[in-house]
């Protein structure tokens, strides 16, 4: 069985001058990721601010050109294809539903915007596929000539996911969708992604700083670190027997609703890290908290303990022996 | 204790007739957190906006009490309240793209945050806007000092917001979802220093937020919003030992936790949405989705003490989550 989506060896630079001084700075903000997934799987993405997770998201949309690598969607090579081709298979919903919708337009042309794009549809059956989408997606028809700021922080969420779905792509690439929206619409419109995965077979990149919203949706986890997936797994095998430090220090740091525990500490440092700058040997020594010496040196890249990807040279598959506490 | 910030019936109106903010009472003291928490739309940024005298054309504010420290600011000219603004008295907006200028870098935006205020040359600006950055994590500061907005990740342009709204050291920070495009790990270090300056400097923090393991682990006061109500007000212990208002309690209920959801079964929300809130509303603003709602609450809500410093806006009496749970 093909995959749905397939990504190798993909790498992302920009170049830029150094501060006053001038000189040459190359960021190394996608920097050799490969994984694929099958029809139905969806890849939560999580890693700190700036590792690269949008970076990542553009390139694979193609909305930036990769500087290495490549992205097969169905087993056809995405750069191979153009524009009106390539949305059939992939779309985005990004972050902002205030600024990711033109504030000039209805929502119906606003979701009729892919169909009109391909060029193929009339407008009646545009018209229809619009209404279906809005109902899918939990609008009434009435909504339809409303203007953006005419709807809330939650209905401009789903505007965003008919738009993207309104060509019945395959994948779908969610940069922080819900991070804009309050715990209670949140829960509306992952039960809603959740539901239309199901029934359209969609496959997702979920992007999110949402560790809890990426247990709740995701089928597989990647955890992102300077341009790298450090640790890849199943959801359940990463939420409960987290290998890599890094992941560890990240489910440490999540915030349960438990009054009196202050904030954590989870000793990563203050040296944090330059994607201009990564550090040689594992690129997260000098933050780790159990690094040795040959850290500094050995490069942990690809490394597969026990069959998962753990880019740690002390994991050797067996069972850690200090999980970190799973908040309870 | 006279606190930094004293608000008492604040209301905010737009010209549609939209009812924004109906009447919203908070102090916060100084070195203490007070976090603002509610339903999307419910009012917690215009409040915020209200304060700092920064709404929108068109919209009306009026209030029995608006101080900082002695000042009262109703009574300021914009003169009078810009100087005010971004020195003792500072806001991080909820979206940091609009606050930031696309046209500058984020060093002259950074630097003339300081040097609008203080006679203070330009490099010596610049140089607190780095120490500022590498305190809120971000490194080779003077590299990002000469990038441009659209060249930072969202987080780190979330972190350039918040040094930049310390530049001054203010007394009072109005933080408006400060943290949301961090991941955990910057964002409990960010969540950290801002308690280091509590305590160093007496900082006073009302901070906005949907984020209940925030609030759970920040503030010392909670003010509950609904519909441009503060329909519950508590110490934070006590609002998550025995949340009181129906909507309070329904908040809580969706919390998921890592580890702890279950996967298979749907999300926990509050089903409906907030209304419309015209000139001619009265009643609970919760009733459409209130599980106890009664006749009565079509006409009114009253305040009641669920304990001392417990305050919320229901007909229901304090102990009705066991006498339904009996
Ligand atoms: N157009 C650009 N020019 C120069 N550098 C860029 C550009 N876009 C992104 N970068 C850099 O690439 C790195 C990764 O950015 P990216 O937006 O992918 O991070 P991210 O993981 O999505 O972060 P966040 O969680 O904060 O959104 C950052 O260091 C950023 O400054
Ligand atoms: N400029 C404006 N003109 C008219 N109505 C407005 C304006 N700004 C805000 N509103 C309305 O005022 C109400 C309160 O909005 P506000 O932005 O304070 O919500 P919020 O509690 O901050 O929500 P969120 O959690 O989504 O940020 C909403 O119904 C909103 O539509
Ligand atoms: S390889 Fe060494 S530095 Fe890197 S994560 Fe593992 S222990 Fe830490
Ligand atoms: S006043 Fe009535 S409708 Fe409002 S929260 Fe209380 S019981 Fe529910
Ligand atoms: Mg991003
Ligand atoms: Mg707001």
């Amino acid at each position: 069985m093909s995959a749905a989506i397939e990504v190798r060896g993909l790498r992302r630079v920009f170049r830029g001058r150094t501060g006053m001084f001038g000189g040459e700075r190359v960021v190394r903000a996608v920097d050799g990721i490969g994984f694929s997934l099958a029809a139905g799987d969806v890849l939560g993405i999580v890693g700190e601010s700036g590792c690269g997770k949008s970076t990542l998201g553009r390139v694979i949309m193609g909305l930036l050109p990769p500087s290495e690598g490549e992205v097969l969607v169905d087993g056809k090579r995405l750069d191979t294809l153009d524009r009106r081709s390539r949305a059939r298979l992939i779309q985005p919903v990004f972050q902002d539903p205030f600024s990711s919708l033109n504030p000039r337009h209805t929502i119906e042309q606003i979701v009729g915007l892919p169909l009109a794009a391909q060029g193929d549809v009339t407008g009646r059956q545009r018209r229809e596929r619009v209404m279906e989408m809005l109902s899918r997606v939990g609008l009434s028809a009435e909504m339809a000539s409303r203007m953006p700021a005419q709807l809330s922080g939650g209905q401009r969420q789903r505007v965003a996911i008919a738009r993207a779905l309104v060509l019945r792509p395959r994948i779908v690439v969610c940069d922080e969708p819900t991070s804009a929206l309050d715990v209670s619409v949140q829960a509306q419109i992952l039960n809603l992604l959740a539901e239309l995965r199901r029934e359209l077979g969609l496959t997702y990149l979920f992007i999110s700083h949402n560790l809890a919203v990426v247990e709740h949706i995701a089928t597989e986890v990647a955890v992102m670190y300077l341009g790298r997936f450090v640790e890849q797994a199943p959801v359940d095998d990463l939420f409960r027997a987290p290998q890599h430090p890094y992941t560890r220090a990240l489910l440490a740091s999540v915030l349960t609703p438990e009054p009196g525990l202050g904030i954590p500490d989870v000793g990563l440092g203050e040296s944090y890290p330059d994607p201009a700058n990564i550090p040689p040997g594992c690129r997260f020594h000098p933050r780790c908290p159990i690094a040795e010496a040959r850290c500094q040196t050995e490069s942990p890249e690809g490394r597969r303990p026990g069959g998962r990807l753990v880019e740690c040279l002390l994991v050797d598959g067996q069972a850690v022996s200090d999980p970190v506490r799973v908040p309870a | 204790m006279k606190p930094v910030l004293e608000v008492a019936n604040l209301r905010v109106s737009f010209a549609s007739g939209t009812r924004a903010v109906r009447g919203i009472s908070l102090a916060v003291q100084r070195g203490e957190t007070h976090c603002l928490v509610g339903e999307s739309g419910c009012g917690k940024s215009v409040s915020s906006l209200a304060i700092m005298n920064l709404l929108a054309r068109g919209a009306t504010r009026s209030a029995d009490i608006l101080r900082f420290h002695d000042t009262d600011l109703l009574k300021l000219t914009e003169r009078q309240m810009a100087q005010l603004r971004g020195d003792k008295l500072a806001m991080i907006f909820q979206e940091p793209m609009t606050s930031l200028n696309p046209a500058y870098t984020i060093g002259s935006q950074m630097a003339e945050a300081l040097t609008r205020h203080r006679r203070i040359s330009r490099a010596k600006a610049l140089d607190r806007a780095a120490e500022l950055l590498e305190r809120v994590g971000i490194t080779a500061p003077g590299m990002r000092l000469a990038q441009y907005p659209h060249q930072l990740s969202g987080g780190l342009r979330q972190r350039v917001m918040i040094a930049m709204a310390l530049m001054c050291d203010p007394e009072l920070l109005i933080a408006d979802e400060p943290t949301t495009a961090l991941d955990v790990t910057v964002q409990a270090q960010i969540l950290r220093l801002l308690q280091t300056l509590q305590r160093e400097l007496g900082l006073a923090l009302l901070l906005i937020t949907h984020d209940l393991g925030i609030v759970a682990r920040m503030a010392q006061r909670v003010s509950v919003m609904y519909a441009g109500e503060v329909v519950e007000s508590a110490s934070a212990e006590a609002l998550f030992a025995r949340p009181t208002h129906p909507y309070t309690r329904g908040l809580l209920e969706c919390i998921p936790i890592p580890g702890a959801s279950r996967r298979d079964a749907p999300l926990g929300s509050i089903p409906g949405v907030v209304p419309r809130i015209g000139p001619d509303f009265k009643g609970c603003g919760f009733r459409d989705r209130c599980a106890h709602a009664a006749p009565i609450c079509a006409e009114m809500a009253p305040l009641q003490h669920a304990a001392p410093n417990h305050d919320y806006l229901c007909r229901l009496p304090p102990d009705w989550p066991e006498a339904a749970a009996a």
